[in-house]
């Protein structure tokens, strides 16, 4: 048996989505700036797409920006809200220490050119407290950006309560919701949502494709200049097939998500219940208020790396936040940011669940993860001495 | 591929893991910090090691070039044994990509702080040119 279980990562293309981009390479394959049929086709497809997207989040197709994907989208929204706080003076921007390094980087980036970040606490359970956002908040405050889910230990953050307070200060509030798009529901009127970047690959839609939503009355700032598609804000012919792919996943992740939602949150309970039944492992994260296909533990005593190749030799495959496969010594930020001390993120495992896995399937992690475990504590002298008690 | 057949022959079967009750040499290198500890014993028996065992918390990488080393530095001398690279090890196991040579060095380091461990039992005093270098700040052979 092989089982997938690293839909963090990258989930499956639907077949759904299959179908709908098929006909966009042999077919409708016109570019949209042209104006004779076959392009004029493919511009309808696009239109199309941008309504079915922005309806199923909420917003206006006119506040639709395709990008190439989820990391794109974030550093467009950092900008273009960077830029409309230096005009009014405001350079400061307040985010949280377990983004995903889309923004943070994108942060370092503009601290490099004066501009001033707070990153808050996300406290050990992996949630970001209002009161902390309350206090951080001051009146050079052009921008609240905190993701919607954790791309690791999958803690859901208090959107629309974040949203309301920024915007009662007048601050713009994006959102990163790679994670959550498809996953959890998205209302950007209801949320208090100004921007908000998903990426279709995380719901079953093609790579290299997400979105960048821009409430209206927010001039963008365009990376990429070029032609005029995107109404300027995004040169480049678009990616039809693609975005044609999002939008059918995107609504076909919505509209079964009253079925998914309960069905994946059973399996990632059924799981998380039996790992922590092992000797000495422990739930990372929120275990309420998490994605309902994420699971995360640290399994003390044995590094990430070794455990996730060992896995993979028995068929199950996860991701890690060790150093190891950081490529850098240091293991994960977020697991750090919810206080783990480096020997315990060092041997996290986060296996996440999407609606293709099986109750079959969690059997087989749940029977083949403890004897691995055992083999790798075995050879491990950091298992030794905790167990020695030293 | 991350990993060369031979890392993974030697991730999947380990060779020499356990320890060594009468050991004459044990050293330990790294960690748990940056993910990696090794921990290397060894008996040695007129100038020769007769036997290499290793205990090693740490990635794919650092699991099989505990195994490589202890299998290269089994049978040799100790002048020989003490002549083992951190370059020899991963050209053994065909490679190592460029972020997990520091493994090697540990592996290296690991067999020296063993030795080390050997002189000092014995009174004697380790030719400085193989003294390990490991103090456990893993940045310095990052």
């Amino acid at each position: 048996m092989n089982v997938y279980a690293d839909n963090a990562a990258t989930t499956k293309v639907s077949q759904t989505a299959i179908d709908a981009m098929l006909p966009c390479f042999s077919e409708t394959y016109g570019n949209p700036s042209s104006p004779h049929h076959i392009g004029q086709e493919a511009a309808k497809l696009l239109m199309d797409a941008r309504k079915t997207i922005a309806d199923l989040i909420g917003a206006e197709p006119s506040e639709i920006i395709f990008t190439s994907g989820g990391s794109e989208a974030d550093n467009q929204a950092l900008i273009t809200a960077a830029v409309l706080g230096s005009r009014k003076g405001k350079k400061h921007i307040i985010s949280t220490k377990f983004e995903h390094h889309a923004i943070l980087h994108a942060l370092n980036k503009l601290e490099k050119e004066g501009y001033e970040v707070t990153l808050l606490d996300v406290h050990e359970n992996g949630i970001v407290r209002l009161e902390d956002l309350e206090a951080a908040i001051r009146p050079d405050t052009a921008l609240v950006t905190i993701m919607y889910a954790n791309n690791e230990i999958g803690t859901i953050q208090p959107i629309k309560e974040i949203g309301a307070l920024c915007k009662e200060k007048g601050i713009i509030f994006h959102t990163d919701a790679v994670q959550a798009a498809g996953h959890l529901p998205i209302n950007v009127k209801e949320q208090n949502i100004d921007m908000l970047s998903l990426s279709a690959h995380k719901f079953h839609g093609p790579k290299g494709v997400g979105v960048f939503y821009c409430r209206r009355g927010l001039p963008i700032t365009s990376l990429i200049e070029g032609g005029a598609q995107e109404r300027g804000k995004r040169a480049g012919t678009e990616n039809v097939p693609a975005i044609v792919g999002m939008a059918a996943a995107l609504k076909e992740a919505c509209e079964n998500m009253a079925v998914n939602m309960p069905k994946v949150q059973a399996l990632r309970d059924k799981l998380i219940d039996g790992l922590l039944k092992l000797d000495e492992v422990i739930l990372n994260g929120d275990r309420e208020k998490r994605l309902p296909g994420n699971v995360n533990v640290s399994i003390k005593g044995i590094e990430g790396e070794s455990l996730l190749l060992m896995l993979d030799h028995v068929g199950i495959c996860g991701s890690s936040g060790s150093a190891c496969t950081s490529g850098s010594l240091d293991p994960s930020h977020v697991l750090l940011a919810i206080g783990l001390i480096h020997e315990v993120a060092h041997g996290s495992l986060r296996l996440s669940l999407s609606e293709y896995n099986t109750e079959e399937e969690i059997d087989f992690i749940l029977e083949k993860l403890p004897p691995v475990v055992d083999r790798l504590r075995s050879m491990s002298p950091v298992w030794k001495r905790m167990k020695e008690g030293k | 591929m991350l990993y060369s057949e031979k890392v993974m022959d030697h991730f999947t079967n380990p060779r020499n893991v356990g320890e060594i009750e009468d050991a004459d040499g044990v050293g330990e290198v790294g960690n748990a910090k940056c993910g990696d500890i090794m921990k290397i014993y060894l008996k040695i028996d007129d100038g020769v090691v007769t036997d290499a065992k290793f205990n090693t918390f740490g990635c794919g990488a650092a699991i099989a070039t505990s195994s490589m080393a202890t299998e290269m530095i089994k049978g040799k001398t100790i002048d020989e044994a003490l002549q083992l690279t951190n370059k020899a090890v991963a050209e053994a196991l065909d490679g190592l990509p460029p972020v997990k040579m520091h493994c090697s060095v540990l592996a290296e380091e690991g067999v020296r702080m063993a030795m080390l461990d050997y002189y000092t039992r014995r009174g004697e005093v380790m030719p400085e040119e193989y003294r390990p270098k490991c103090d456990g700040e893993c940045s310095e052979c990052g």
